[in-house]
């Protein structure tokens, strides 16, 4: 009875808290690492019905962003173009008008069925996001969207996690820029206290105040 | 044991990065959403599908008949077209025309004529809205100058307006306004993006391009003609001679 247990069992106890410590600091990281929208959000760049280019349109032919999100200015939603936008250019006869790339765009013409855009920026339900007043105050497209004119397939390029719109709610100056040039993507300060100083005098001009309280973002 | 055990874990780490891959990758799996469910709830968002209706959109078109909030009725004489159908209502409203009264404003004519003149105040700040609108929708193709060589027509496009013409400058402000909003030949109309007081403030830039690429030293203010006449001065004497 008495050697029931052979002598290395006397250890297992030991070994079992080692691999338990071992274990615990992958898992404490890789859920630091992972559970997060920087992790899951960040880079999703799915393929859409039409391989527009934003780098082509925008930075190549230097297009505003409003010719097709023309109501970004005026709605919480940033629209997005109706196919007759596209068509001003792209219609029979007109620039790639045959493009087999562009058959989606033709056939939503004829048919009247929108194109089945993939929506790549989707906030949760509960929150609230409206584009106008953001943009009417300084606060640019490239803030959340990132270099979009540099690319080719649109991708996510900011978390848009909660801390995240926080971060700049509670310190706007380090965001806010000339009206003229919310829709200059490649626009940027000179330096981080040039940005600091003329957001903090923007902040003052224009009485700028982002809510910072639940119902601000989550009515 | 516990070699075991860390080579394990080690080759488990491996896999796990390996497939996950790091912050920041792209990728075209939609992201992850543990709990969606107040993250998606079941209303309607603008420009979303929906299984509720029969086409699958979320947004609906008016309903054939009606008139959309801050629209204008329909005048009486229009309700009911000569016949007694009633498609002339039909057809007038199938489509969200962004202005609903059948006014000057509105239309750009005068009973049934192309009206002249802007309907609202011309101002500094009108003709720089109509500047900043100009640039964002029009000089894509017509270009900054309104000559008709904006960026389009440099990757194929033709048949681009030159608004410097001298038919244009002769073509009644009502016109302008009606090709901005319902476009013409093989322009397709921007009054689906472009609201009624921008088109013509885009009217009343148009006027103002027009005037500046016909404009002589007359039309400079006193005050600054001087600081005009030796750039002008080529342009008065004639060209040098070409073979």
């Amino acid at each position: 009875m008495s050697n029931f247990f052979p002598r290395w069992a006397n250890w297992v106890p030991l070994q079992l808290l080692v691999c338990v410590l071992l274990a615990g600091a992958p898992v404490t990281l890789g859920i630091w690492y992972y559970f997060t929208p920087k992790y899951t959000r960040v880079g999703y760049q799915p393929d859409q019905p039409v391989p527009f280019s934003h780098a082509l349109h925008v930075k190549q032919l230097g297009m505003d962003c409003r010719y097709c999100h023309s109501f970004v200015e005026v709605a919480g939603h940033s629209n997005l173009p109706n196919t007759q936008t596209c068509i001003n250019c792209h219609g029979e006869g007109k620039i790639l008008g045959n493009s087999p790339r562009l058959a989606p765009v033709r056939e939503s013409w004829k048919t009247g069925q929108p194109i089945p855009w993939v929506q790549i920026h989707r906030l949760p339900d509960y929150a609230y996001f409206n584009h106008a007043v953001h943009v009417n105050r300084g606060v640019s497209c490239y803030s959340c969207h990132g270099k979009i004119n540099e690319m080719a397939q649109v991708y996510e390029a900011q978390s848009l996690s909660m801390k995240w719109c926080l971060d700049c709610h509670r310190s706007p100056e380090n965001f806010l820029r000339p009206p003229s040039e919310v829709f200059n993507m490649d626009w940027h300060p000179a330096s981080d206290t040039e940005q600091r100083e003329m957001g903090l005098k923007f902040k003052a001009d224009w009485k700028i105040n982002p809510p910072v309280n639940c119902g601000g973002c989550h009515r | 044991m516990v070699r075991y055990f860390s080579i394990i874990l080690t080759l488990l780490v491996v896999l796990i990065v390996s497939i996950a891959g790091l912050r920041g990758c792209k990728t075209k799996r939609p992201p992850i959403e543990i709990f969606p469910d107040m993250v998606r709830q079941d209303k309607v968002k603008s420009q979303v599908p929906s299984d509720f209706f029969a086409d699958g959109r979320g947004n609906r078109q008016p309903v054939v008949g009606t008139v959309p909030l801050g629209y204008a009725a329909p005048s009486s004489s229009k309700m009911s077209s000569a016949d007694g159908s009633d498609s002339v209502m039909g057809g007038a409203y199938n489509a969200v025309i962004f202005s609903g009264s059948e006014g000057y404003a509105d239309t750009g004519k005068v009973g049934t004529n192309w009206g002249t003149g802007i309907p609202f105040p011309v101002t500094k700040e009108t003709l720089e809205r109509g500047h900043d609108r100009y640039e964002i929708q029009c000089a894509v193709c017509h270009g900054s100058t309104g000559t008709g060589n904006g960026i389009a027509t440099k990757y194929g496009l033709v048949g681009v307006a030159n608004l410097q013409q001298q038919r244009l400058r002769d073509m009644t402000d009502g016109e302008i306004y009606n090709t901005v909003a319902n476009g013409k030949n093989t322009m397709l109309g921007y009054g689906g993006v472009i609201q009624v007081p921008d088109r013509w403030a885009i009217v009343a830039y148009v006027r103002a391009l027009q005037r500046s690429q016909n404009a002589t030293l007359n039309d400079v203010p006193d005050a600054e003609r001087a600081s005009f006449q030796p750039t002008n001065a080529p342009v008065t004497t004639p060209a040098p001679s070409k073979p």
